[in-house]
């Protein structure tokens, strides 16, 4: 079948319920962070896909934004890890209840 | 021809190894879930050549492939995760979880498959797809550039900020 739109915007939504599951279901903060990566990535997906079957370059100065800026909150994101770590011992959502009435 | 055979094939990859990245069923150190993270992206950048986004899959190539995997995997060797895989999971977590994640994919597939916004669209033949990109980004968009380069130097301070370790 010849791959237009629909194929790569299929695409794009499988990725995000996949990252979503992810962030779901994955108790280690490490991990949930990648899946928080790989939705970022499929929302990226989709902008290029309709970037280029609606001759729009906007979408593409998008994607370029979208990927500076997650690499600032990934650096930001890893240090605040590390940070909770040192303090708890652990990177591991189940034992970060501090805040838990 | 070639480009539905291309496509697929970077299509299965990134689902795939996307796939790998949240469920391994062989092994659930985060190390290997980094790697399938660095195939997912790459397969991820073929999908944006085929797209005739030259510049963003080099930038994908370099900037996710490249330097936010290497601060990953750089953080997951600095903390010592071994007692993280003998946890055990929680079954109605996850039924919870896959039921709502299956009800988003759901409305998704509807939307697109019923929707079908790519009607009557078919990609153009372009030439000098990055030359046009390079022109937006630093007439129409200068401003939001010049902010971005602010904004990374804030994460950058922040980063070593937080990182110091007397943190107050």
């Amino acid at each position: 079948m010849h791959a237009g739109l629909e194929h790569y915007l299929t695409v794009s939504a499988l990725l995000f319920c996949l990252g979503l599951f992810g962030v779901i279901s994955r108790r280690n903060l490490l991990v949930i962070y990648m899946s928080l990566e790989l939705m970022l990535n499929a929302a990226n997906l989709a902008f290029v896909a309709l970037s280029r079957f609606t001759n729009n370059i906007d979408g593409q100065v998008m994607v370029f934004f979208i990927i500076t800026v997650a690499a600032a909150e990934v650096a930001v994101g890893l240090a605040l890890i590390v940070a909770l770590y040192r303090k708890k011992q652990s990177a591991h959502v189940e034992d970060l209840t501090s805040m838990k009435l | 021809m070639i480009h539905d055979i291309a496509f697929y094939i970077f299509a299965f990859l990134t689902l795939a190894c996307g796939a790998l990245v949240i469920a391994n069923p062989f092994s659930r150190n985060p190390v290997t879930s980094a790697m399938f993270l660095v195939l997912c992206i790459a397969s991820m950048a073929g999908l944006f050549v085929l797209l005739h986004a030259f510049f963003l899959a080099a930038v994908q190539v370099l900037v996710y492939a490249g330097a936010v995997m290497v601060l990953f995997l750089f953080v997951i060797m600095l903390l010592d995760l071994k007692e993280e895989e003998r946890r055990k999971l929680k079954v109605f977590g996850l039924a919870a979880g896959a039921i709502s994640v299956g009800a988003v994919a759901a409305i998704l597939m509807r939307l697109i498959w019923v929707g079908r916004p790519g009607n009557g669209l078919s990609a153009p033949i372009l030439e000098g797809e990055t030359r046009r990109l390079g022109h937006v980004l630093f007439e129409q968009y200068l401003l939001p550039f010049e902010i971005l380069s602010l904004l990374l130097l804030v994460a950058m301070v922040g980063a070593i900020l937080l990182s110091k370790k007397d943190l107050k």
